[in-house]
């Protein structure tokens, strides 16, 4: 029998990328493009379905447009903020809808041919006019046709995923990737990203394939072709042979029996052969993730990204909503603790579609953002606390630069405290209160800041970002994105050695946790909770079942003193061939 | 009957979007129909859209006419907001 390396060197229909989540797939091809704004001139003929999408692209619109505008009244000030009021408005226009519809029936066309010859009458009386300030206008309005055509857009191709597929695309948004995954899709794959896209983050949290940065995947790959996706080794085959189909068919069923072998310790603790036990906590996006959770065998949840309620939901849920959604999931995980990390959004999680922010990255996200905007932060604070009763549920910051920052964050906190016991509503008084630790400045003063805090969570996909000034979504310089850079080592050695010195836990949250590859140095660095997507607990548990701590901090000794990235990743391969553990990849 | 004004833009910025938006808002309110006449177009007040493509600057002069059962009330709301300068004075 051949192995992984000789079939991949010998195929002529392969495509390489990173491997972004584990599992090997065979199936259909549906190849996502998104034709943005290319109008469809085509004629329909079932009118009634047409207004229905219509109405359905206004709804959808309004709801984006919603979220939008709840930001921008505080951000903005009325008079910037009049410009979504007025685009909100023109979704409701009467006489405009009631034109657009007259137009449907009368000319039996489709609804965003119909949108765009009618709006762009307007914008093309703007442009004429002599006012300069006009001109502007019919740009504002530019955004909101786009908008709804989109909408439109994204109604007909929702309609034409056929369940049981993989996506190829060129690139996938969060709300993209949520989508599809609700049609029972295989397996992912995109021209772009890498190992911290969002199309590889939801992904492993859902336990699908996915091979993201193949460059060419969407120019090589046809719609409906055959394909097999090999989600260790990031390979994709094309319309593969009978020898190939039978080699991974082959490689399918042991993965299977891999499964069932990792099963018989879902609920074994993650123990150390000397005795250490380190707590794996789940990372969930969906709240759909809980019951793949539960089965895992996870030690609580050690972040709940709540701006996916945001993406899933299209608006900011209001305090009652949240309540609800967090008291239920604090429930489902009891007695273990859940920890609920505030919106973290901006950036590349959540787009304002009116800020040109020249560097979003360094821009205006995270916990600066919420403080900004004291209302929505407020909201999310009330609903947390009111969904504490059950008193295992913690919150984290992100994003956090200062300690002032800090201060002013607990301040608010305090003052929810405050508003409850006067609505004589009950919480838990003692919520511990955490923060992320993912910007260098933090991760310099880790003690002072731990000192403010009851938990440290080291979020490393943006420490690495900030750390190495690299982006980790752009293909030119992903290299650099080193999670093994003796840099980075050193730093999370820091943050876990300042944090200890004033008592306070400290966890990591980042992809990294759930590299096999780096489990043994992250526990030789002292990390006693490590949380991730809930698929890669059992094979994360499995290593540690395997390994010394004693070994493994002599490891982490060993790699504080190299220079490069190579040393590290080569002494930690060696690492496991001395101690004979094999890597799941190497075991199927 | 049929109420017809012509009335002078009297704010700084002219009719930009804000009061354009709070113009179609007050005319929602009544069932009489309502539209804006400048330079030759005559736009219905009722839609937002068509409302912002009125270029009203500082001085200039539109054309408001109602026409329906609560014309007088909606003259006399619509009127005043262009009076009081779009509350920018």
């Amino acid at each position: 029998m051949k192995n992984f390396k000789e079939i991949f060197k010998e195929a002529q229909n392969k495509i390489s990328g990173i491997a972004a989540a584990p599992g090997i797939v065979i199936s259909n091809v549906y190849l996502f493009t998104k034709e943005t704004l290319e109008i469809n001139h085509s004629s329909i003929t079932d009118v009634e379905e047409a207004k229905k999408n219509l109405d359905e692209a206004l709804f959808k619109s309004k709801k984006e447009l919603n979220k939008i505008f709840s930001i921008a009244k505080e951000r903005m000030g009325p008079t910037r903020a009049a410009i979504f009021e007025a685009q909100l408005m023109i979704l409701d226009d009467p006489i405009l809808i009631s034109k657009i519809k007259e137009r449907i029936e009368s000319e039996k066309k489709q609804p965003e041919y119909i949108v765009n010859d009618e709006i762009s009458k307007y914008q093309e009386m703007m442009i004429n006019s002599t006012e300069a300030y006009m001109k502007e206008r019919a740009h504002d309005i530019e955004d909101i046709k786009h908008r709804i055509i989109r909408n439109l857009q994204k109604k007909r191709w929702q309609s034409k995923i056929p369940n049981d597929s993989i996506v190829v695309s060129d690139s996938l948004t969060p709300a993209d990737t949520i989508l599809l995954s609700r049609h029972n899709v295989h397996g992912f794959i995109t021209d772009h990203g890498g190992l911290t896209s969002h199309a590889a983050i939801i992904s492993r949290s859902l336990n699908i394939p996915c091979v993201v940065g193949t460059h060419n995947a969407t120019t090589k790959i046809k719609d409906g072709d055959k394909i097999i996706v090999d989600g260790f080794h990031g390979y994709i085959l094309v319309n593969p042979t009978e020898e190939q189909i039978k080699f991974f068919h082959g490689k399918i069923n042991k993965l299977i029996e891999l499964q069932k072998g990792l099963e018989e310790f879902v609920h074994a603790p993650a123990k150390t052969i000397d005795g250490k036990e380190i707590i794996l906590a789940a990372n969930v996006d969906v709240t759909g993730e809980i019951d793949l959770v539960i089965t895992n065998g996870a030690k609580g949840i050690g972040l709940y990204r709540t701006e996916q309620i945001l993406e899933e939901l299209g608006e900011f849920p209001n305090e009652d909503e949240q309540t609800r959604i967090y008291a239920n999931l604090s429930s489902r995980i009891y007695p273990e603790w859940l920890t609920i990390r505030a919106f973290d959004i901006g950036g590349d999680k959540f787009k304002f579609v009116d800020y040109d922010e020249p560097n979003p990255f360094l821009g205006l996200r995270g916990l600066r953002i919420l403080l900004e905007n004291k209302t929505l932060f407020k909201t999310q604070v009330r609903a947390v606390l009111k969904a504490s009763k059950n008193k295992n549920i913690q919150f984290m910051l992100p994003l956090v630069t200062t300690i002032t920052e800090i201060h002013k964050a607990k301040e608010i906190i305090d003052e929810c405290r405050k508003e409850l016991r006067t609505e004589k509503i009950s919480f838990d008084k003692n919520m511990k209160i955490g923060i992320m630790l993912e910007v260098p400045s933090a991760a310099v003063m880790a003690r002072e800041l731990a000192n403010e805090v009851d938990f440290i969570s080291i979020g490393t996909n943006d420490l690495i970002q900030y750390l190495m000034a690299v982006d980790r979504g752009n293909d030119l310089v992903s290299d650099l994105y080193q999670e093994f850079n003796p840099a980075v080592i050193r730093t999370i050695h820091h943050i876990v050695t300042e944090t200890k010195k004033v008592h306070k836990s400290v966890s990591l949250c980042g992809e990294m946790a759930a590299d096999t590859l780096a489990i043994p140095l992250l526990i030789g660095l002292g990390l006693d909770s490590l949380s991730m997507s809930p698929a890669t607990i059992t094979y994360a548990k499995r290593i540690i079942r395997l390994l010394s701590f004693q070994k493994a901090k002599a490891l982490a000794d060993e790699c504080l003193k190299f220079t490069t990235e190579k040393e590290v990743t080569a002494r930690i391969e060696k690492f496991f061939k001395e101690n004979s553990i094999t890597r799941t990849r190497n075991i199927i | 009957m049929m109420i017809e004004k012509t009335i002078k833009i009297k704010n700084k910025a002219g009719m930009h979007t804000r009061p354009a938006a709070t113009i179609v808002k007050l005319a929602s309110k009544y069932k009489c129909e309502f539209f804006i006449s400048k330079d030759g177009m005559n736009i219905n007040g009722k839609s937002i859209i068509g409302v912002m493509t009125l270029a009203a600057e500082m001085d200039s002069e539109v054309t408001l006419t109602f026409d329906g059962e609560d014309e007088e009330l909606a003259a006399a709301e619509i009127t005043d907001y262009f009076e009081r300068g779009f509350d920018e004075l």
